[in-house]
């Protein structure tokens, strides 16, 4: 299978697939409460529909939108705000995968707001724990690390090489 | 026990053409069912657009914590969407048997426009059934 590079907002040098062929995983992003993408990392990415910012505006914009549909349209929860009200992180059913007939998008958001997409293949299954892990990941490799600013693109080696080695273990 | 909470049939622009309730606590009033049917359509399109390969055709399964949507979309671009609780089985065969109901006693009804909201008695009459031989299927097992 080819492999893609990482996106400008990862600068450290994509390390190679010797096992493309098995990687489940497409792509990760992580943004924050405001839509800073704070990390965009692909493995197989044939195709590429818009450019990178453009790209990321989307993606927020459709989560965003779907945790708004999702928070209307629970069905045991009588009272309801309106539509596109923004929702605190929590409050409301929120969605947490979709799939498609060619990839399923696995979505966590943390109280803090930050938020965890996984693009894997149609036929992964529930992969909240995964995304749970890569969030503790998160948690000891860029929320600890003295060094980062909140609010910016991650630029931690530990944790890319972290993230990189356990989506790699996912098994379909 | 499986339920279904609410079904929803929208045409090829977006527009809401047929909404029905089967007992949530989240019943919509008519101006919301369209709102969400609309941002359904777009949210759906959008999905393409964000394909890591080619041949997406959209949304077939939304899983959130109280419930699941699924959804399927004809070759002309109507969409069938269905709420049910997480975890219900057999839910494309229950959208395929409401499309093929809607071509018989909806597209073969010659005084039904299209794209225009569906009020055709027979439609509600075969899709009740239809809904009803499933609930009791489930039960059954």
């Amino acid at each position: 299978m080819q492999f893609f590079g990482g996106s400008e907002l990862s600068p450290s040098p994509p390390t190679p697939t010797g096992t493309g062929t098995e990687n489940n995983s497409h792509m990760i992003y992580i943004f924050n409460r405001n839509g800073v993408c704070l990390l965009y990392r692909e493995w197989i990415r044939p195709l590429h529909t818009l450019n990178f910012q453009q790209d990321h505006k989307l993606m927020f914009g459709l989560l965003f939108s779907l945790k708004s549909l999702a928070a209307k349209m629970d069905p045991t929860c009588a009272d309801k705000g309106n539509l596109g009200v923004p929702q605190l992180p929590g409050q409301g059913c929120s969605f947490h995968s979709f799939r498609t007939n060619t990839y399923k998008l696995n979505f966590m958001e943390t109280p803090s707001g930050i938020k965890f997409i996984l693009v894997t293949n149609p036929g992964t299954g529930d992969l909240r724990e995964t995304l749970k892990y890569i969030y503790n990941l998160y948690v000891e490799y860029v929320a600890n690390n003295p060094l980062y600013t909140p609010g910016t693109p991650i630029r931690c080696e530990l944790f890319n090489t972290a993230v990189n080695q356990h989506v790699k273990s996912i098994s379909s | 026990m499986a339920a279904i909470y609410s079904l929803y049939v929208i045409n090829k622009s977006g527009g809401l053409i047929f909404y029905k309730d089967y007992g949530s606590k989240g019943r919509m009033d008519t101006n919301d069912s369209l709102r969400v049917a609309s941002l359904w359509h777009s949210m759906h399109a959008i999905s393409q657009q964000l394909s890591p390969t080619t041949g997406c055709t959209g949304i077939e399964l939304l899983e959130a914590d109280t419930f699941d949507l699924h959804c399927f979309q004809s070759l002309t671009g109507t969409k069938f969407f269905v709420v049910c609780e997480p975890g219900t089985q057999n839910m494309e065969d229950l959208l395929k048997a409401v499309y093929e109901l809607y071509t018989d006693y909806v597209l073969k009804n010659p005084f039904y426009e299209m794209e225009m909201p569906i009020r055709c008695e027979l439609f509600d009459i075969n899709l009740t059934r239809a809904i009803q031989k499933d609930r009791v299927a489930l039960l059954g097992r």
